[in-house]
Parts: C-alpha cells; structure tokens; sequence
C-alpha cells in the first residue's frame, strides 16, 4: 500500500487521511446499510428468535433451549432431513469433482475442440438450478419418462417412477447435481493451464509413467484447486433447495425421501409459520457449514501446497 | 508390425528409432481418436435431456412419450401457442416481471457493489480491515441465517408482495460475491493512473466515475451478466415474496404451471420450460468467454 507521493508533513498527512476517511464512508454507506440492515440485523434477530416460539401473528415467546431440545430429541424429520441432506452432499460432491477433474485432464493439453466441449458441459451447471430444468427432471424420471421406457429395455415392468419410489427419488437429485459438473471443471481446466508443461516434460524423460505423473505432479499442484471446488461445492450442496422444491412439489416426498435440510427449514418457517423454530434450523444450519468448512480448511495443512513452500 | 525405415543404412538404431516413433505417432493418434469418441458420446449424453426437452415442446401430447426420437413426426408451435396463456395470467406480464426484476437487480448490483469495491481497493478509512472482513465473512453465511428476519422486516413494512424485497438488497450491496470480484479487479489497475489524476486535483468521485469505471468494463460485464442470470432464475425469493400471479416470474410460474395442470399438458409445459431457457442459453451463447472466464478466476485468484 506503499504510496509514490511525495512525503508531506505529519500534521498534513492525518489531515488528508481524514478527509479521504470520509469520502471512503460516502462510498461505503450503501454497503453500511445493508449490512446492518439485511445482514448483521437479521443474522442477530434470528439467532434471538431461535430460542422462541414465534407465529408471526403474536409476539414472540422466550422458550430458551425447548427448540433445540425438540430438535435434537424429539423431530424424526429433522434427523430425516439432516440424513437426506449428509447422503446427497457426500454422494453428489466427490462424483461432481471426480467427474469434472476427469473431463478436464481429458480436454487438457491441446486438444482439439476444447472450446466447443467446455461449452457443451459447462452448459448444464448454467442452467441446472432452474425451474425448467428441475421440471424437465421430474418428467424424465416420472412415470412414462425416458428413465422408464429404459428400464423396459432392461425387463423392469412399464410404469416405473423413479421419483415416486422412495428408495431412487434421492438418486435422480444426485444424478440432477453431478451433470452439472461443469462449473467446477472450468475451473479445473483452469488450474491444469497453470501448472508448468517442463514439470511434465522432465518427469517424463526420467521414466514417470502417466498415474505417476498424475498422483505426483498434476494432483499437488492442483490441490488448492481442489480445495476451492470442494469447499463451494460442499457449501451449495448443503444449501440446495429449488430442484428439491419443485421435483416433490414442495412436500420432499415421497414419504420424506427428498427432504432436504433447506426444503423442511422452508416448510417450518414459511408453510407452519413456526419461525422461531425456523430460525433455528437457519444457525443449525450455519453450524454444520462452518463446522465443515472449519475441518477442511485443518485439514488443508496435510494436503494443499500454495507455491512450492511447505 | 510395419517396418518404416526398411533401407536406412548405417546408423544401427536409426530404424529401431523411427520405428519406436511411428509406433509412438500411431498409438498417439489411436488415442486422440478413442478420446474424441469418448468426449464426444458424453457430450450427446449431456446434452440429451436438453434436446429431449425442446424436442418434445413440438411434438404433440400423445406423442412425447411414445416416440424416442429427437426429430419430430409433425412439427407443431401448437404447444407454444397455447402454453402461453394456459395459466389465469399470461405468460407476456410473468416475462416482462422477470425481466424487470433482473434489469434493476442489474443496474442495483453495478452500483453499489462498485462503489464499495471502489472504497476497498482504492481509498484509506479507519477500520477498513475490519469493514472489509466482515464484508468477506457475508460471503460465507447461508441466506437462510438471515431469510426469516428479513421476511418479517419486509412484512413490517408492508413489502411482501411487492417486487422491492427481491431488488432493494441489490442497491445495498448485499451481494458479497460482486464486492470481491470488483475489488480483486480494482487492485489490478495500475494505481499511477489515479495517483496522477489525485495531483490533478481529481477527487474520489471523479476518479471512480472517469478512471475506475471506464477501464472496469469487463468485471461490470461480468457483474452484469451473473447478476441478471442469477436473479432471472432465483426461485427461493419470488416464492417467499410474491403471492399474487399476477407478480409473478416466469420460474414460479412454471411451477405454477406443474402444480395446477395435470397430466395432459405436458407439451405446453416442455414449451414454455424451453422459452424459459432462452434468455439464459442466449447470454452464454454470446458471452461465453466472458462467463467461463468469470468462472475461473472467481477461484484462482484466491
């Protein structure tokens, strides 16, 4: 932050700090605002009305730890919800990346037409959140979709849906998340460009064969790539809600099957109106996010690398 | 086993060589082939769902699910024609609420996450580490954490079922994501362009206005386009806000068209599903290198 000015006397110097002082605060009063307004406020309000019970219509009531007693102890949906949200995060996010660290060693190094594949499978992660898509899902693995008549192929019985079986309706969301495994290959691809070509070259003059060179070159170097995918992808699964939503019509059936963590928040806070218990599902939520995002980033001693340190 | 260089004299391992090179160019060709062919099946495989979608918005309903096939039997705009007024509301007004709600979300975004990014990266304030922590810290909090009270403040307020809790957040810089990625592009202008202005006589104001934002145009593009692509589809935010149809975006709407319509209407479904698409596909078809570039830095430059 080293200025090139030519050094002014002290006074001089605090002076024109001040006076930038406050136009930096004329720049940031938008900001300001909505900090305090619809983040910081908001964020203390629920932590409060975490410990009421709260319809909206009447004042809340103080009711100290009852909903976390209830939470923990007594909802079955919760832990149904908290099950249905651990099973699609561990499933959805190492397919997702698996996929896309694959797709992106493949389209490395010169080949030809990587434009036009980047764009084919980076197009399903643009569109992928959208109701069109989670429409179009419902429709593939419902009853006379094209998942069906495939099944037919294979001797299942016509009339098989996928969705209204509560042992796959899971499946088709995981599958839904890890087509769109374009964004974080981008970003892959992005992180292979940077690693140097004569790291490759030499390990390969000195007889390194192609997984060696993968698990010793491309994977280290690649780590905090790696690392950043998993963590925002971690953080989305974790968050996902309209394909939920809108594939189970809002219900997370069938028989609970689909009920993501952010599916039962909503159906708490905004169907049952029960906010205070809403709100604390949301720091619940926020708890299991940061305590995961907590043990990564421990855990990225033992694996991510930056520059050539240790 | 072909042999290359059958009559190549004296040199004892040139044939052995450039027999070994051949084999080598061969076997790297063999390769590059079964890659193309593997990249390329995928690619089919991506992209069917999506080609089984628009192809089935112009077929008729019987025969969507009964004909595999992507081309359709008879090409018809039947489905287009009476999806968009199969609901109470037309799908011109849920259109015209999408797009008006982007718009301002756009122009909101531009605005106040620049001049944010524009305090961080380039002015002196006290306590601006810590402003600028929290401000990274917001990246990181579900909106769930704060959805609820934000709701009952909106509803307070008399907001619910106005498009204004969905865009005013947008005026106060509430999306950390644009805040960062201004302030990481800001940083890499070269500050001798505003230092000579400052001896000038410039002020902060002027040198955002006339330096900042002219040499910024690539993040504001960028800004701009997640910012409309992102507001065009947001689902959780209309759903909680709008109550009346008549307010409604084209995503509730299509859930609307899901919950209400039963079986039969598949076809005008799948149409305006398709249409729905449209404006997002056309962004990326003409700023892919923009969004894909987007995309990339948003991790490396951590």
């Amino acid at each position: 932050m080293a200025t090139t000015t030519i050094p002014r006397s002290r006074r001089d110097a605090i002076a024109k700090r001040w006076q930038r002082g406050r136009s930096g605060y004329m720049f940031l009063i938008p900001w300001l605002i909505g900090f305090f307004a619809l983040t910081l406020g908001p964020a203390l309000a629920s932590l409060y009305l975490a410990f009421t019970k709260y319809d909206v219509l009447t004042p809340p009531v103080f009711t100290g730890l009852d909903n976390f007693g209830y939470m923990f102890f007594q909802d079955y949906r919760f832990r149904q919800a908290l099950q249905v949200t651990f099973t699609y995060v561990l499933w959805s996010v190492p397919l997702k990346l698996g996929l896309a660290l694959l797709i992106a060693i493949a389209l490395d190094k010169g080949t030809r037409g990587v434009d036009l594949y980047r764009a084919i499978f980076y197009l399903p992660s643009l569109i992928g959140g959208s109701v069109a898509i989670a429409v179009l899902w419902r429709q593939l693995f419902d009853r006379d979709g094209l998942t069906d008549q495939l099944l037919q192929l294979l001797g299942w019985p016509p009339g098989t849906s996928l969705l209204n079986n509560p042992d796959h309706a899971l499946k088709t969301l995981i599958v839904l998340s890890v087509w769109q495994f374009g964004a974080p290959m981008v970003i892959f691809l992005a992180g292979l460009r940077q690693i140097p070509q004569h790291l490759h070259e030499a390990a390969r003059m000195d007889g390194a064969k192609t997984m060696q060179r993968f698990s010793r070159i491309t994977l280290p170097l690649l780590a905090p790539v790696i690392f950043f995918n998993l963590i925002m992808q971690t953080i989305d699964a974790f968050k996902a809600f309209t394909q939920a939503f809108v594939v189970s019509a809002g219900t997370g059936g069938p028989i609970d099957s689909t009920l993501f963590y952010t599916l039962y928040l909503y159906q708490e806070g905004f169907a049952f109106f029960r906010m205070g218990y809403a709100s604390a599902l949301a720091w619940f939520l926020l708890i299991i996010i940061a305590a995961f995002t907590a043990l990564t980033f421990l855990s990225a001693k033992y694996w991510v690398h930056y520059d050539d340190g240790r | 086993m072909t042999t290359v260089a059958e009559n190549a004299g004296f040199d004892p391992y040139r044939e052995a060589r450039a027999r070994s090179k051949a084999l080598k160019q061969r076997r790297d060709v063999v390769r590059a082939i079964i890659k193309h062919i593997v990249l390329i099946l995928s690619s089919i495989g991506m992209l069917y769902p999506l080609l089984w979608l628009v192809s089935s918005s112009f077929k008729p309903d019987t025969a969507i699910f009964s004909d595999f096939s992507l081309i359709p039997e008879a090409f018809s705009f039947a489905n287009y024609v009476n999806g968009w007024t199969a609901l109470r509301t037309s799908f011109t007004t849920f259109f015209t609420n999408s797009f008006f709600i982007a718009a301002l979300a756009v122009i909101g975004n531009l605005m106040a996450c620049s001049l944010t990014a524009f305090a961080f990266a380039r002015l002196e304030f006290p306590l601006k580490k810590l402003w600028f922590t929290l401000m990274l810290a917001t990246l990181m909090i579900p909106y769930h954490v704060t959805l609820i009270p934000q709701y009952i403040l909106f509803l307070n307020i008399g907001w619910v079922n106005t498009i204004l809790p969905l865009v005013l957040p947008k005026f106060l810089a509430t999306d950390a994501f644009f805040v960062f990625l201004m302030v990481q592009f800001f940083r890499g202008i070269p500050r001798e362009l505003d230092e000579a202005a400052r001896m000038d006589g410039c002020g902060p104001w002027r040198i955002y206005w006339r330096i900042m934002l002219p040499l910024s145009v690539p993040v504001m593009a960028t800004a701009a386009i997640f910012s409309f692509m992102w507001t065009y589809d947001d689902f959780l935010g209309p759903l909680i806000y709008l109550n009346d149809i008549n307010q409604y975006t084209v995503p509730l709407a299509l859930r609307t068209f899901v919950d209400s319509t039963g079986v039969s209407a598949w076809g005008q479904l799948f149409a305006m599903s398709t249409l729905s698409l449209l404006p997002v596909f056309f962004f990326f078809l003409f700023f892919q290198r923009l969004i894909i570039r987007g995309v990339a830095t948003s991790a490396m430059k951590r």
